[in-house]
């Protein structure tokens, strides 16, 4: 039904009785209509900042932790000393001028009777719609002797970017010549499926020209993982991936890869098949939606069930969960998901506080990986939706990896590209 | 001469308010995402709303949507060196491709400062008004081709050197135009345009 059919439509036959669920909140209800969300990453901001784009009556509150936001994308670029984490980090004034109120308190229930979010500190923040995007989690259980404790101190993830990605860098400048970096990668899904191999990639070019005899060893938890056939190509070019003196091992679950246990005590992890220890060792765990998605049962298993229409959780009415946390299956974890995901979102929102249907949703997702100097890679994929099976679907014949075998020109713009991509995405967001 | 380009501007409005129609209608027309929808999904590579802040990545705000539709088709088609708008332009079809057009000519194009070489600059001025401002009108301004004017300049160095490459297929007459600033200014000609062109506000 159009617009104007609709109102024509409402004015014959509903008069004024539907007024207070229909038309402009701001009006009708003289309060606007207040939305609250939770998470300051990709997905928590872009929706606050489109939810004010498409709808300036409304009330939009994001609720976030942390006083800026530090972006995990690129932040492989501090492991190689290209960038610093400074570069990386960004406050929300933007979202501010945009009319967002930002909260700096963390988020520990949601009510969906009530439709109050409750944070640590014991306020209460009472909303019409709320968003949550809360990114991941880990499941510290899952290796034993490794805990948050010994991340913290000893053995980073650095899968959120901050101290732990310092830390990280510093162990790897600190090791001896010659030294043997692991990387322990998680099984699927997590967040950014290329982030392990282009975090590998990275070390072995800061080590090429300042510890040419290391080694970087990826031990994966997975058989396949994402563009490895373009990653594999920058290696053999770059790092003599192939040979004897390769700069990098990949060891995949099948050949012993995937972790059992850690030493901490010696940087020792142990395997199905053997042991391994290093001089650097990094543990991405396997993941799960944040904690808030727990707190607030929003989740079936380790993620979020969602319509994929509107991003509404399919467990709790007037809640919209975003990003890494939601089960979105074909779109990976990605920054770009979460930017496509929470316009989705937030349109959908829109609509319904007017009375109208969703529109049909559109996805992109674009991620560029920097295998090298002047040799970046990319994914694309534009994803469609299919209402009877309530399912996000890549559009045939569409999306894929840069080509193999690419011209170095190619290779070379991709990597600035990557950068331009990061300054987009950030704006997008944020600005 | 003067009269045909008067009919070409007429029919082009003709078209535009076509595609006003089109743009007010979809929800009645058909399912599926509207242009907006499509076009948000840009915005991480180009720019909330395709004011792009990243100089890889070309600004696509303001642009003629006939422009827009042409070059998406060409990317769709393989007909234009990229990395990745080919792998993407192969989703949509001709009519949403006009529904994103006309989104982003709506949208006012929002430019930011680049450092340029001045002494480059003045010469690439010389260059466009001579060979360049009879089709890229206004110094390059957005109009019945693509947007130079204020564009970023590591994407306009970029599109030249697939045109120069064989990369690219020139527009009509362009080829013989760019040739002809070459053979007057050397390999000055195309830093001094595009220094031009990123100098512009």
């Amino acid at each position: 039904m159009t617009d104007m059919k609709r109102r024509t439509f409402i004015r014959a036959t509903a008069g004024a009785v539907a007024l207070g669920t229909l038309g402009i909140p701001g009006l009708v209800l003289g309060a606007s209509r207040r939305v609250v969300v939770v998470g300051g990453g990709v997905g928590g901001c872009t929706a606050a900042k489109y939810l004010r784009k498409l709808d300036p009556s409304l009330a939009v509150t994001l609720i976030e932790s942390k006083p800026a936001y530090t972006s995990c994308f690129m932040s492989n670029e501090v492991l190689s000393g290209d960038r610093t984490l400074q570069s990386l980090t960004f406050g929300y004034d933007g979202l501010r001028r945009h009319g967002v109120e930002v909260v700096q308190g963390t988020a520990v229930g949601i009510d969906p009777e009530k439709k109050q979010v409750q944070t640590a500190a014991g306020d209460t923040f009472g909303y019409d719609a709320c968003v949550v995007s809360p990114g991941v989690g880990f499941k510290w259980d899952a290796i034993e002797g490794y805990d948050e404790k010994v991340a913290n101190a000893l053995v980073p993830h650095a899968w959120y970017a901050g101290p732990q990605t310092q830390l990280l860098r510093r162990q790897i400048e600190s090791m001896p010549e010659g030294g043997h970096v692991i990387i322990a990668a998680p099984p699927n899904p997590f967040k950014c499926p290329p982030g392990p191999y282009e975090r590998a990639s990275q070390i072995a070019m800061y080590c090429k020209h300042h510890k040419p005899r290391a080694k970087v060893t990826i031990l994966d938890a997975k058989d396949a993982f994402s563009k490895q056939g373009l990653y594999m190509e920058g290696w053999r070019k770059l790092y003599g991936y192939g040979t004897e003196d390769s700069m990098i091992q990949w060891i995949s679950a099948a050949a012993g890869g995937a972790i059992e246990e850690l030493d901490p005590s010696t940087r020792t992890l142990v395997g199905l098949v053997e042991d391994f220890q290093g001089d650097v060792v990094n543990i991405i765990p396997p993941q799960k939606a944040g904690a808030i998605a727990f707190a607030a049962d929003l989740v079936d298993g380790d993620w979020c069930p969602v319509d994929k229409r509107t991003f509404e959780s399919s467990r709790h009415k007037g809640i919209y969960v975003l990003g890494d946390a939601s089960s979105a299956a074909a779109m990976p974890k990605s920054a770009y998901a979460a930017n496509s995901q929470a316009k989705v979102a937030a349109a959908a929102i829109v609509a319904r506080f007017q009375g109208k249907e969703p529109d049909d949703p559109t996805f992109v997702n674009t991620c560029y990986s920097i295998v090298g100097e002047a040799f970046g890679i990319s994914v694309a994929a534009v994803y469609g939706f299919d209402s009877h099976t309530n399912t996000i679907t890549p559009i045939p014949g569409s999306g894929g990896v840069s080509p193999a075998n690419a011209s170095p020109e190619i290779r070379k713009r991709e990597v600035s590209y990557a950068h331009s991509w990061f300054k987009n995405v950030i704006n997008d967001m944020m600005e | 001469m003067e009269k045909m380009k008067n009919n070409d501007t007429l029919h082009k409005s003709a078209r535009h308010v076509l595609l006003v129609m089109l743009a007010v209608l979809p929800a009645a027309v058909s399912a599926g995402p509207s242009g907006q929808a499509m076009a948000f999904t840009c915005a991480g590579c180009h720019g909330t709303d395709g004011s792009s802040v990243g100089p890889s990545m070309p600004a696509i705000a303001g642009m003629d949507p006939e422009v827009f539709v042409d070059a998406m088709k060409a990317y769709r088609q393989d007909e234009r060196n990229s990395s990745i708008m080919n792998r993407i332009a192969k989703a949509y079809t001709d009519e949403q491709l006009k529904e994103m057009g006309w989104f982003f000519a709506s949208q006012r194009l929002q430019l930011f400062p680049q450092q340029y070489d001045a002494t480059l600059a003045a010469r690439g001025a010389e260059l466009h008004e001579e060979y360049c401002e009879k089709c890229h009108e206004n110094g390059g301004r957005p109009g019945d081709a693509g947007t130079l004017a204020g564009q970023w300049m590591p994407y306009l160095h970029y599109t030249m050197e697939d045109f120069l490459d064989g990369n690219r297929k020139w527009p009509r007459k362009m080829k013989r135009k760019v040739d002809a600033a070459i053979e007057e200014a050397g390999d000055d000609a195309i830093p001094a345009l595009v220094n031009f062109y990123g100098s512009q506000r």
